[in-house]
């Protein structure tokens, strides 16, 4: 089911990440979430977005892009939260190769990006221990 | 099928053409020596008499000239004939350093562009062809010396020169080239857009390409035969003995062979000036053997090449020259390691990137630094910061197998690094702007 992240290329000099996000806001896409990991030469900027073509056309022009499935977990804002979601992804041995987190939606909600190397795995075993996963479409009408 | 354009001197006989050579250095060093007084005074010197010259083996005696030679008697001190007998001039870009004019009698251009149409033939090319030729025009040699031979041949020309590409593009599909001549850099922009433009390789009619005029690897020709699905032919030629043509590839596509009948070849140790037998790697001297305006006599190149006798299948029995190895001009000094731009471009090809690269050197606190941009692809992209490291990683080890040295790697957005429409700007050295 898993989301789709888009990931864009920047350049590590002033005025990239400006580029990209003006010309997401021009397309009229919101972002739902973001992360920017950097070395010394170039930024990755990762998106999940309310329209996921609109912005690849958008960013297109720019730079390279790529899609990439993530898993979207919903939890309760609340502490012990997240050790409960890794705790289960730690006893499959899912490897989670970054992850990023933001709030919003449903009142009381939090929600953790979890990049990991087998999406399949992770989130069959999320389900079956009832932990809520979001899907593309759960984006499109995301209540703020 | 092999065809040529002049058969019965592209495939005379090893005796055939130590005969005519022997014919022709005689009378060519009389001429230089009657008509070039900056030569006349190197044989002085050298205590050499044109009388001492029989034959083709007497060459050793011979003094050499350098490219600073050729820029100490700008603009008209190698000239060796009137004036009024010249019909064109053509130059060097010049940009490492003074200008080096050229000269060219009628017979001068007939005879080089009979070069360019053996090299024309070689690579295919019949009356039937449309051959474009996007060197430039001007006095850059590039574009005369191929057009010129595509006359000669009887192709349908398209006199294209450089620059603009979306036209480059639509006259190729819309006349159905079916030759492109230009740089080897050029030709995989073309290669490039044509993609960008929806196109695959079979929908283009081109079957061979002749490009030249700047250093470019086997990598390089294996991705530009793919991109534009032809066959790559090298050509090799400096301004300075005539242009492109001096040497040309046939279909075996392993080396040049050299217009012997024009111009003499020899291989030297570039310390000692000692003349090093076949096979042996050195530096590339040209004797010219019936110039007229801009006679040459064992000019040094300075490109380092391999020349071979051994049978060719084509049934050309000219000797043929590799691949230059390295300009020596072209050749950097990084932390005292000799650096060829053609080992980079071998190292970044061979891991599948793209031929879109540059290579900056610049010297802080006392030190070389060593920086490749280069363009990866989209499907080389990762959201993985660990994956692009990696193949940062990758491509610093294998430079330092292949070169001794490590460069710092940097990789870049597609499209970032400017497309060159002439001769690559590949090499960017900021030591010689500090002087």
């Amino acid at each position: 089911m898993a989301i789709t992240q888009l990931s864009a290329f920047l350049e590590n000099t002033p005025g990239t990440l400006y580029q990209a996000v003006d010309a997401i806001t021009e397309a009229g896409v919101n972002i739902r979430a973001l992360s920017v990991a950097d070395t010394k030469d170039f930024g990755i900027l990762r998106i999940i977005v309310s329209d996921i073509e609109k912005t690849k056309e958008a960013l297109d022009k720019h730079t390279v892009i790529s899609e990439t499935p993530v898993v979207v977990v919903k939890m309760n804002d609340q502490a012990g939260s997240l050790k409960r979601i890794l705790d289960i992804l730690k006893e499959v041995e899912v490897n989670i190769e970054y992850v990023y987190a933001f709030t919003g939606g449903t009142q009381g909600s939090a929600y953790v990006v979890l990049r990991v190397d087998d999406v399949e795995e992770a989130e069959s075993i999320l389900e079956r221990k009832g932990v809520k996963t979001l899907t593309d479409d759960d984006m499109k009408d995301f209540l703020y | 099928m092999n065809h040529y354009y002049q058969p019965e001197i592209e495939t005379a006989s090893r005796e055939d053409i130590l005969k005519l050579q022997n014919e022709k250095i005689v009378k060519q060093v009389r001429h230089v020596y009657d008509n070039v007084p900056y030569y006349r005074n190197l044989m002085d010197q050298k205590g050499v008499t044109p009388e001492d010259i029989k034959g083709i083996d007497d060459i050793k005696k011979l003094p050499f000239l350098t490219k600073d030679d050729l820029r100490d008697s700008y603009p008209r001190g190698l000239l060796g004939t009137d004036m009024r007998k010249c019909v064109r001039i053509h130059s060097t870009s010049g940009t490492t350093g003074k200008r080096v004019v050229a000269y060219y009698t009628q017979k001068d251009v007939d005879l080089w562009e009979e070069c360019c149409a053996r090299a024309i033939v070689a690579a295919g090319g019949d009356e039937s062809d449309i051959c474009q030729v996007c060197y430039g025009y001007g006095l850059f040699t590039g574009g005369f010396g191929v057009h010129g031979g595509s006359h000669k041949v009887g192709c349908l020309t398209l006199p294209m020169s450089s620059g603009n590409t979306d036209r480059q593009v639509q006259f190729m599909m819309d006349m159905e080239a079916t030759i492109l001549c230009c740089t080897p850099s050029y030709a995989a922009y073309i290669g490039e857009t044509l993609a960008e433009k929806g196109y695959t390789p079979e929908d283009n009619k081109l079957k061979a390409g002749i490009f030249g005029a700047e250093p470019w690897t086997e990598e390089m020709r294996q991705s530009i035969e793919k991109s534009l699905g032809i066959k790559a032919y090298d050509i090799y030629g400096l301004t300075e003995l005539s242009g492109p043509g001096v040497a040309y590839e046939c279909c075996e596509q392993t080396g040049m062979h050299i217009n012997e009948d024009h111009f003499y070849a020899e291989v030297i140790n570039p310390e000692t000036g000692e003349v090093l037998p076949e096979g042996e790697k050195g530096e590339l001297v040209f004797t010219s053997l019936d110039k007229e305006a801009f006679p040459l006599l064992r000019y040094r190149t300075r490109d380092i090449c391999i020349l071979s006798r051994k049978k060719c299948s084509c049934g050309r029995t000219h000797v043929k020259m590799t691949k230059p190895l390295g300009r020596s001009d072209d050749m950097m000094v990084i932390r005292g390691v000799n650096v060829f731009p053609s080992q980079i471009e071998t190292v970044l090809l061979g891991a599948g990137y793209e031929p879109n690269y540059q290579i900056v050197v610049d010297r802080v606190n006392n030190t070389d630094t060593f920086d490749i941009y280069l363009e990866f692809s989209k499907d080389q992209f990762s959201d993985k910061i660990s994956v692009m490291q990696k193949r940062e990683q990758d491509l610093r080890t294998s430079m330092k197998s292949m070169l001794g040295i490590s460069p710092k790697i940097h990789l870049v957005a597609p499209k970032t690094i400017t497309r060159s429409e002439g001769k690559a700007v590949r090499i960017i050295d900021k030591r010689k702007l500090h002087g």
